[in-house]
């Protein structure tokens, strides 16, 4: 049982945590032309590294969504950023 | 007879004498036994049958490392299966009988099982059951090879309870390291929590016997534990470290006696000091399995601790230093002890139901129990369940903590530091972080390992009977990884995890294959370290502790009223009402709101407010209908969908003010939508300009629907003129606010009416009395569910799927129109989305006089093998229309209406005729009567 630090309420159990979406993956502009290549892309393509990696999960508790950084190997937790100070 | 009680020594209270049985014989024991150390102190000598060969087995070992004294134990009403009796300690009336042994461990009419060894090695079942279908034979071959029976009532009250804690220093083991860590972190200033398995501390001091510190054993032990508490340590005893898991969590099993859950300790440590000892390992020699023949230290251990010496000749068979002083000691306790060389010359147990002699070479000597070791083996489970890496140690032969995990250390025997002086210096050094002294150890081992080709059978996994040549033959199959060797033969999966035989399993790998044993390699040490009960994992998470349902502020009301209460989406809500039958309530009901008015409580439904400045873009976007052109005070339905494009949510949504909505979503997705609402808010826009929040509990909503509806809120003195269908207005009602808002889910004029919680009985009373006095009253949500259908209307999850898009639901304005981007947008327009066979919500009437389709029934086409074209999603009868009603999903259906279709259930087949989803008042003259 791992203990992420949510930027609103420190470090808490796992299990309040849910993983939200891999973080730097944007939208595409869909009021313009999007192929169903790229759609798809956005859609399914993951690209679960392994190592330090960067997510977006939410505190289900307090409802903050925020960039985790964890090693998804020694599943050490690097940091964790709020989304809104995020340059990403 | 050859065990027998000593008349002094050991844990026991000699003075209080408890009565139990073993495969229906009698005994007595004492307090300090375990069932184990009774059995033997009273000569017996066959405590269980091998799971396999149904082999005659004494214990092996005394405590967690015994593989073989498996028993069913009863005491009063309450059964436990698969009691290793090494640990199961002793309560006054117990009855306990051996596993997979009938009559009895000592009479077993399977064992002449063991006479077909020759045919039944490693893979036997695997390859000779494989035709037809090895699930034929599972069960009775389960039947035979198998532990104890289930108990099928179950144990009332057998629930864990579960505490949450920390700690600077978790101390694992309270032998002579683990009590000396402790004390010296405690006495600098550390919060330390020792745990100790056994209910007494003192872990191998009682099997060693000598002093400590120039103290006894049970005076050093009181000096500690005294100093640890003084210096505000914790101690638990009778309690396993059973499992690490990550950033630093220890789980921590609390024996709470027989029969009774166990409490489940989520520690979450600092720093751990693994101070777990070592265990003897077997030596490998024909018919080592007899029963008579056990560990060094469980000969010592039940002699130290419970005062039983094990058998009157005894031959001692170890390549350790440590031999010596087990010989003096047994010798002082009575027995004559005779020493021999493993390495020297080949060993053989001779007997049949038990030992009888020791064959050594040549030579023959009785013999009434044989305490072997190959040699200890650090207890590393926790070092690696922790990701700790194993070194190999020449000098011990043995795995040893190697690069320790992050905030964990080893001392004493669990770090190969097996000399008592040297681990209580260790243990200290570690404690407190100050260096520790030039390793050095009078612990000599001469190495000996298993060895290829020997005569006879020679136990590898006396729990799962596997031998020497099944190893052999898994090496000769190519089965040589040990992960490999592990499954093929089953070696080291029994309910004692390999703690005995993997070692003797891997070096026999080793040998066969000439490679060093550290190539060989362990298998993966997981949790937990030992059998847990699996209520440990399930506790209190159970029912409404684990998902807690929602409860109206009305139910008291409903429950006067004679509801019947059901779960719908995660709420206790009404189903129905009054005495009658099911079916003629609902049908009541559902006829009810139709010829005069319908009351219905429905609080659940969704009230989430969304606001600020970029609220109007913000549902615009969430929405697959457009929001932006909503008036405030008007309502709009609409579609939420998935970024894949599939229907997720429908409800309603008013526009308050211009920036201000509240989202009237499906009551059992509240919480969904409002993750989802928080996803989009946090993750892509600006969210200090939109803010979501979900006050669903804050408001009760009565609606009145049907007929009379408009006359029941005359007679509430409402105003009802001025909200026209799909509008809102704001009023007062017994001093506080209510918002009425005309939506329909039935089809007929309704009015949604929600007043802050508090004020709900007010409401319902004046609600529930006005329809009354109109021939109405209130209706369950299986009545709405009837009335619903009858219209057509959807309910999301049941008529649609994880496919259904919004135009396979007749929705196809936005997907054409919209152009703002809304979630889903892009998926709407693939192949997929867009080809002809999707599966379309319509209606199904059935010919006539015919009863209503089978909720799930499939559509299906013609001839041989008839293929599945959908399925029928709604189904009941409708009291209004005086005939069946149905929904359902069908390929292509849009273009199908009044195709006649061919409906399959459980092998029987009906026709049924594709009409539109609505069945009922298809113009809508009803809404606005
Ligand atoms: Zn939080």
């Amino acid at each position: 049982m791992q203990l992420f630090p949510c930027p609103f309420c420190g470090d808490r159990d796992e299990r309040e945590f849910h993983f939200a979406a891999e973080a730097g993956k944007s939208r595409p502009d869909t009021t313009g032309a999007v192929s169903d290549a790229e759609w798809a892309t956005y859609l399914y393509a993951q690209r679960n590294d392994k190592g330090p990696v960067r997510e977006v999960w939410v505190h289900l508790t307090c409802a903050e969504l925020f960039v985790l950084e964890r090693d998804s190997v020694t599943m050490a937790v690097l940091r964790a950023t709020p989304l809104r100070q995020d340059p990403a | 007879m050859t065990g027998r009680r000593i008349e002094a020594g050991g844990l026991i209270d000699r003075a209080a004498r408890l009565n139990f049985s073993f495969d229906g014989r009698n005994y007595t024991g004492h307090p300090g036994d375990t069932l184990a150390s009774a059995l033997l102190a009273n000569g017996v000598r066959i405590l269980g049958r091998s799971f396999k060969y149904h082999r005659p087995r004494g214990p092996w070992g005394a405590w967690f490392d015994d593989p073989n004294a498996m028993m069913n134990v009863r005491l009063g009403r309450d059964e436990l299966p698969n009691c290793p009796a090494t640990t199961t300690a002793l309560v006054n009336g117990m009855s306990a009988r051996a596993v997979n042994a009938w009559p009895s461990a000592a009479h077993d009419i399977k064992g002449g099982l063991d006479l077909f060894h020759r045919w039944l090695g490693a893979g036997f079942y695997y390859k000779t059951f494989m035709w037809p279908n090895w699930h034929l034979f599972e069960p009775s071959i389960r039947k035979m090879a198998g532990l104890g029976a289930l108990e099928m009532s179950g144990i009332e009250g057998h629930v864990t309870d579960r505490v949450d804690d920390v700690c600077d220093l978790l101390v694992v083991g309270g032998g002579a390291a683990g009590l000396s860590a402790a004390r010296a972190a405690a006495e600098a200033g550390q919060g330390v929590l020792l745990v100790e398995d056994h209910p007494e501390l003192g872990g191998g001091l009682y099997r060693r016997g000598t002093p400590v510190d120039g103290q006894p054993p049970v005076a050093w032990v009181a000096e500690q534990r005294h100093a640890i508490e003084a210096a505000g340590g914790r101690i638990l005893t009778g309690t396993t470290a059973y499992g690490v898991y990550d950033h630093g969590l220890v789980a921590l099993s609390e024996d709470r006696g027989f029969a009774k859950a166990p409490r489940l300790w989520r520690m979450r440590v600092r720093r751990a000091i693994l101070a777990a000892g070592a265990t003897d390992r077997p030596l490998t020699f024909a018919n080592n399995d007899l029963p008579g023949i056990m560990a060094v230290e469980a000969g010592l251990e039940f002699l130290g601790r419970h005062g039983v010496l094990v058998g009157q000749k005894i031959a001692l068979a170890s390549n350790t230093s440590f031999g010596d002083l087990a010989a003096e000691r047994l010798e002082a306790a009575g027995a004559t002890v005779r020493r021999y060389d493993p390495t020297a010359r080949p060993l053989q147990g001779i007997g049949r139901k038990g030992l009888e002699a020791v064959r050594h070479g040549r030579y023959r000597y009785d013999a009434d129990v044989l305490l072997a070791s190959a040699g200890w083996t650090p207890l590393v489970h926790l070092w690696r369940h922790a990701g700790g890496k194993l070194r190999w140690s020449d000098a011990l032969s043995a795995f040893l903590p190697g690069d320790p995990p992050e905030g964990m250390a080893a001392v004493g025997a669990a770090n190969g530091t097996f000399d008592l002086d040297h681990a209580v210096e260790e243990a200290g050094c570690v404690a407190t972080g100050t260096p520790l002294p030039q390793p050095r150890t009078r612990y000599h081992i001469a190495p000996h390992w298993p060895e290829p080709g020997g005569e006879g059978r020679q136990w590898i996994d006396f729990q799962h009977d596997v031998t020497l040549k099944d190893v052999e033959q898994a090496a000769r199959e190519n089965y040589t990884s040990v992960e490999h060797l592990k499954r093929y033969t089953t070696l080291g999966m029994a309910s004692d995890q390999g703690k005995t035989s993997n070692m003797a399993g891997l070096a026999a790998m080793a040998a066969i294959q000439g490679r060093p044993i550290p190539e060989v390699g362990t298998t993966t040490f997981r949790p937990p370290f030992v059998p847990v009960p699996m209520e440990l994992y399930h506790g209190t998470n159970r029912g409404q502790q684990f998902h807690p349902l929602k409860r109206l502020a009305l139910e008291p009301q409903h429950r006067a009223a004679g509801a019947a209460l059901g779960e719908y989406g995660g709420w206790l809500r009404p189903a129905w009402y009054g005495e009658n039958p099911m079916t003629q309530a609902i049908r009541d009901e559902a006829l009810m709101a139709r010829q005069t008015v319908g009351v219905l409580d429905a609080s659940p439904l969704g009230k989430i407010e969304v606001m600020g400045p970029d609220a109007e873009a913000f549902v615009n976007f969430i929405y697959y209908n457009t929001i932006r052109t909503l008036k405030p005070g008007r309502i709009r339905y609409g579609l939420m969908l998935t970024e894949g494009g599939v229907v997720y949510d429908d409800g309603v949504i008013a526009r308050v003010a211009a920036d201000h909505f509240v989202i009237s979503c499906s009551s059992s997705h509240v919480d969904g939508v409002t993750a989802l609402l928080e996803s989009w808010r946090q993750d892509g826009n600006d969210p200090d300009r939109i803010f979501v929040h979900d006050c669903t509990a804050h408001w009760a909503t009565i609606t009145v629907t049907g007929p009379e509806a408009r006359r029941v809120m005359r007679a509430l003195d409402l105003p009802v003129q001025d909200v026209p269908h799909m509008s809102f207005c704001d009023a007062i009602f017994a001093g506080r606010p209510l918002r009425i808002a005309r939506v329909s889910f039935t089809g007929d004029t309704s009015y949604e009416m929600s007043v802050p919680t508090g004020s709900a009985l007010a409401l319902w009373q004046a609600v529930k009395e006005a329809a009354e006095g109109r021939g109405g009253g209130p209706i369950g949500v299986e009545a709405l569910s009837v009335l619903r259908a009858e219209k057509g209307y959807i309910m999301v999850g049941k008529d649609t799927d994880g496919e259904t898009m919004p135009h396979d639901l007749g929705f196809t304005g936005p997907r054409e129109k919209k152009k703002a981007a809304f979630v889903g947008d892009r998926s709407l327009h693939t192949a997929t989305a867009n080809a002809s066979d999707r599966r379309q919500l319509v209606g199904l009437a059935v010919e006539e006089g015919a009863p209503a389709l089978p909720t799930g029934a499939h559509i299906v086409t013609g001839g041989e093998r008839p293929a599945s074209q959908g399925y029928v999603t709604s189904s009941y009868d409708s009291p209004i229309l005086g005939r069946p009603i149905a929904m359902a999903l069908i390929a292509g259906g849009h273009a199908r209406l009044g195709e006649e279709v061919t409906i399959w259930h459980m092998d029987e087949t009906r026709s049924a005729t594709i009409t539109a989803a609505c069945a009922f008042d298809r113009q809508g003259a009803r809404l606005d009567a």
